[in-house]
């Protein structure tokens, strides 16, 4: 008696395993596309940016955003020469409907596009309760939004204010790098619809993209690099007055 | 004896935490997202999901498939690098189906001046121009014909 419980002790356990493995489903194919071939980032060209907001647009328009929240937004700084610490900066309706124009008047003006930087070791995935939000095996920061819960963890979490709560959805919301395009051979839609090539997808798996050569011949940042999240926005050009 | 029936409770309360257990393997078998830990912490099948969301921009390249004669002329012109959806917008319907879905002209009053009006914020080299200056109120396709804006080019298409 009393051995036949120990052996149905240790038999159900194992046929509860067996059975779930049994069970489980096959991955789900994503034709011509191989996400361990990829680790995808954005290089950012400031000396390019000419504040048109298109990017801003581009992005709502491809991935729904709502009003008042913003996948990518750019900022127009103004720096003075007496205080290059405290930079003035203005970012109306996150830079969608453009800028107001800026005088000439002897101070350092320029326009700083941001996004969600897809951080390699990103403090918003690190956060979440329940594994909604993690790097995909392309180096991509995505949100599950039917597993999101909306508890805004990874919003605080942030360090580059990249996320929001979406109002409607009540999940957490930000840039996929347009996953939905670059995983079909395409550009992400604020790529595409950059006039001056300010913004570039990059594949730092592609032997053959010209950001190696680029990050070779040029001065590249990162957006706080003293947070060691290891972020893969590049940016050319970055004044060290850009929080 | 009693040690040994001391002993008999204790399995019996073992008993119950492997039930316990049990349930909770069952329980997990069914809340638990089949896809879930396949890559990592998550449903595997979210990427998927998020993957096949719809696109709303063409591409340039799509576009430049049907409509060689514009990327002549703009290939030879300053607005070479400048994708067509940059001015006529997300597309992708219009690629889809081109009988049914006609794109509108944009209105080059506002489509010029948000890259060409003149700031100290855009980079130098830029082409800038003050509109009510430089026009008088005349539309910028009168000269400039936007595929390819040099004067030398020709007007409007």
């Amino acid at each position: 008696m009393n051995i036949s419980r120990r052996q149905l002790l240790v038999l159900l356990p194992a046929a509860a395993v067996a059975w779930k493995s049994v069970l489980a489903g096959t991955p789900e194919d994503s034709p011509n596309y191989t996400m361990s071939d990829h680790w995808w980032g954005m290089l950012i060209d400031i000396p390019k940016c000419i504040g048109c907001g298109n990017c801003v647009r581009a992005c709502a328009t491809e991935n729904d955003v709502p009003d008042g929240h913003f996948r990518t937004w750019v900022e127009r700084y103004n720096v003075s020469d007496e205080d290059m610490t405290n930079p003035h900066v203005i970012s109306p309706d996150g830079g969608k409907e453009g800028f107001p124009v800026a005088e000439e008047d002897g101070e350092k003006y320029f326009f700083v596009p941001k996004m969600c930087n897809h951080c390699v070791d990103s403090p918003c995935t690190q956060v979440c309760p329940v594994g909604a939000t993690f790097i995909a095996p392309d180096g991509v920061v995505l949100v599950d939004p039917k597993y999101c819960l909306g508890c805004a963890y990874c919003v605080q979490a942030c360090p580059y204010g990249c996320r929001y709560i979406h109002p409607q959805k009540e999940v957490a919301d930000k840039c996929t790098l347009c996953y939905h395009r670059i995983t079909k051979g395409l550009t992400t839609a604020c790529c595409e619809a950059c006039p001056t090539g300010a913004r570039q997808l990059v594949d730092l798996k592609n032997p053959k993209d010209p950001i190696h050569e680029f990050l070779r011949t040029h001065s590249v940042q990162i957006l706080k690099p003293q947070m060691a999240t290891g972020a893969k926005a590049f940016y050319n050009g970055l004044d060290g007055s850009v929080r | 004896m009693s040690s040994f029936k001391e002993a008999r409770h204790l399995f019996h309360f073992a008993g119950l935490f492997v039930l316990a257990f049990l349930v909770l393997l069952v329980i997990r078998h069914y809340y638990v997202p089949r896809s879930f830990g396949e890559y990592g912490h998550y449903r595997g099948a979210a990427i998927g999901e998020i993957g096949s969301l719809p696109v709303k921009f063409a591409g340039h390249q799509t576009c430049e498939s049907c409509h060689t004669d514009i990327l002549d002329v703009k290939s030879k012109g300053r607005h070479a690098h400048v994708n067509c959806e940059v001015c006529h917008g997300a597309l992708a319907n219009h690629a889809n189906d081109p009988a049914s879905v006609t794109p509108v002209k944009p209105d080059t009053a506002v489509l010029c001046a948000r890259c060409h009006t003149t700031s100290a914020a855009k980079p130098k080299g830029f082409p800038q121009v003050v509109p009510a200056d430089h026009s008088n109120g005349v539309p910028c396709q009168t000269c400039h014909n936007p595929h390819s804006p040099a004067l030398d080019a020709g007007g409007a298409k």
